[in-house]
């Protein structure tokens, strides 16, 4: 029961939808820098010769190409590993598509630490801080096959510059065939009363497991798959900032600029204070490692994401759990004065 | 006078009075690219006057021309010529550079007839070639035009454009490359050396033709020559003066962004006018 079925690669759900999408609608073009392996697009390109341009390895033309066709009409997915895609080429990225707004889908393929030991010029771990700080482009980070696939598809009539990240390694599935999905809109997976995990992703499978293990020893903890960092669903996290004690947002980023702490400042600004815990790769050299070995290091699994909650609200109760309830009473109007 | 001198005459007017424009709306905002704008503008002329397929009243036409401003700091030059195209009211080139202006220091697509925001030099060619190689699968026959100033030839991304632009044998592409000679610093050998230049476009695969890229006579005669080559992106090498039509700001790195004081504004018009009224007299008779 408490287990998870294990799905595919995500890109390789990526490659099936756009095919599919690409026997009907004539204006997909897949942009590729040598990466079309890799982005398991190579089906894609003999299907469809003409839709597929290789530029080579020049992220920096790949992403001005990308704009150009776009500007044209061309519903274009631009692929490249996540960490040139938006290192490399983050100029065109910032004017090309995002100030220029031509509605380039950007595709970051191998993302995060999906390239593992190759190290940390293959790791991107600073993509989403580094968007987070450009106007004018949307960020999604599906976590399985079935968000793939919708934000996929959402993505083919986008109006926006959008950039989607994906890694590597197969997923667990998480929903169902009819669970909503809409871009910019977080899904709740399970809710709880002491804790819950706001995830991005492939941790939110990981957070999904430690949410089982803590059940199981009467922790009542919930999982939210933020799947879009923006337009960032501030509704859905004061939701669960309402009905949870403690939050712990997870993600296989660092913990500057990402998930986490677009949450923290979110809920600092609300005046929602929660025992809090960011989950995600320190400011630090990366240990050697797979993909696995890298989240086991960092505690990104679900005996490490739920010793991080137990521990979280063993201090909360230590420290300052009730501290907002108490000054909460001393400020109310009618609290009696003594 | 013929249908050519005569077309011919009219763009020279014109490029002078583009000076005067150009030079009084940098006066105007106390800011601007003052050299590579008077350095491009008889390109600018020669093109949106007589090359360019593209029309104020249809902006967005599928089948329009498309001109990709890559050397975006010589806004100004562009801004003008729009204006006198009717893609915007011409009193607006006062507003460059004001607060709330859309009239933004390097171009912007909030201004009608603007294709791309360009400003970060080397973007200009990708986009380029974007644009033209959906021509070709759309086999639609618009042309791409872009315009590159030679110091932003040092840029990486340049070569990678010029790559793929013969790679996908893109003859629907025209580059043209302000070869004023100097850049910010100073001339562009002594900066970062270009040369041989026109060897290394042809060995990128580009057909190249050189020009005086202040003649009108010599710019209409090479626009009229493309593509060049069948199956190859055209580069016209124009051989520019920057800061041309004003004596003093010639071939001087110093005017690249200097604004003139009330002095030397009023002198700069000065030579102008006098070039604009033997134009005119020449009209006359």
């Amino acid at each position: 029961m408490n287990t998870l079925e294990l799905g595919k690669p995500n890109q390789d759900v990526v490659a099936e939808i756009l095919s599919r999408v690409a026997r009907q609608d004539p204006d997909i073009v897949v942009v590729t820098g040598d990466s079309r392996g890799s982005a398991k697009m190579t089906g894609f390109g003999k299907e469809f010769p003409d839709k597929l341009v290789e530029v080579g390895i020049a992220e920096q033309n790949l992403v001005g190409i990308a704009a150009g066709l776009a500007s044209t009409g061309k519903k274009v997915f631009a692929f490249s590993p996540a960490c040139f895609l938006t290192a490399r080429s983050l100029e065109q990225i910032k004017n090309d598509v995002a100030y220029s707004d031509q509605p380039v889908r950007l595709v970051g393929i191998s993302a995060g630490v999906s390239y593992g030991a190759l190290g940390g010029t293959h790791h991107s771990l600073h993509d989403l801080a580094a968007l987070q700080a450009i106007n004018n482009i949307d960020i999604v980070v599906p976590a399985d096959n079935f968000e793939t696939a919708q934000a996929i598809l959402q993505a083919v009539d986008y109006g926006r510059p959008i950039y989607l990240r994906f890694g590597k390694r197969p997923v667990y599935h998480l929903h169902g065939p009819s669970t909503p999905f809409k871009i910019g809109n977080a899904i709740p997976i399970r809710e709880g009363r002491d804790v819950t995990f706001i995830a991005m992703g492939e941790t939110v499978a990981p957070a999904v497991l430690a949410s089982y293990l803590l059940e199981e020893n009467g922790i009542s903890c919930g999982v939210v798959s933020f799947h879009t960092l923006r337009p960032f669903d501030k509704g859905t996290l004061f939701e669960v900032a309402a009905s949870s004690r403690a939050l712990i947002t997870v993600e296989e980023h660092s913990v500057y600029g990402g998930l986490g702490s677009t949450v923290a400042a979110i809920l600092m600004e609300a005046g929602l204070f929660r025992p809090f815990k960011r989950v995600g790769i320190p400011d630090e050299y990366i240990v050697t490692g797979s993909q696995e070995e890298i989240f086991n290091h960092y505690g990104i699994t679900p005996g490490g994401l739920a010793q991080t909650a137990l521990a979280l609200l063993e201090a909360s109760h230590q420290t300052f759990l009730y501290v907002p309830e108490r000054l909460d009473e001393q400020l109310r109007p009618d609290a009696p004065s003594d | 006078m013929s249908e050519l001198s005569s077309l011919i005459h009219d763009l020279e007017l014109k490029s002078v009075r583009y000076r005067k424009s150009i030079l009084s709306m940098i006066k105007h905002a106390n800011s601007g690219h003052t050299g590579g704008s008077l350095s491009c503008i008889d390109i600018l002329n020669v093109l949106y006057n007589h090359v360019l397929n593209v029309d104020p009243n249809s902006p967005s036409d599928p089948d329009r021309d498309r001109y990709i401003h890559s050397k975006g700091h010589s806004v100004e030059a562009l801004y003008v010529v729009l204006a006198d195209r009717g893609f915007l009211p011409a009193e607006e080139i006062y507003t460059f550079e004001q607060y709330g202006s859309r009239l933004i220091g390097h171009p912007t697509r909030k201004v009608p007839g603007i294709e791309q925001n360009t400003g970060a030099l080397g973007h200009g060619l990708s986009v380029a070639v974007g644009m033209a190689l959906a021509a070709k699968k759309d086999q639609r026959n618009y042309r791409v035009f872009t315009l590159l100033g030679d110091g932003e030839l040092t840029e990486g991304s340049v070569w990678e454009a010029c790559m793929s632009a013969s790679h996908y044998q893109l003859d629907n592409l025209v580059v043209i490359v302000d070869r004023n000679g100097l850049q910010i610093t100073g001339p562009t050998e002594e900066v970062m050396r270009l040369e041989p230049l026109e060897e290394k476009f042809r060995a990128f695969g580009l057909a190249v033709r050189s020009v005086d890229g202040n003649s009108i006579p010599q710019l209409l005669q090479v626009f009229e020559q493309i593509p060049f080559e069948k199956g190859k992106p055209s580069l016209i090498l124009a051989f520019t003066v920057k800061g041309k039509g004003v004596s003093f700001m010639e071939s001087n790195a110093l005017w690249h962004h200097r604004v003139p004081n009330d002095q030397e504004y009023e002198q700069a018009v000065e030579e102008l006018e006098q070039v604009e009224t033997q134009l005119s007299g020449t009209r006359l008779r």
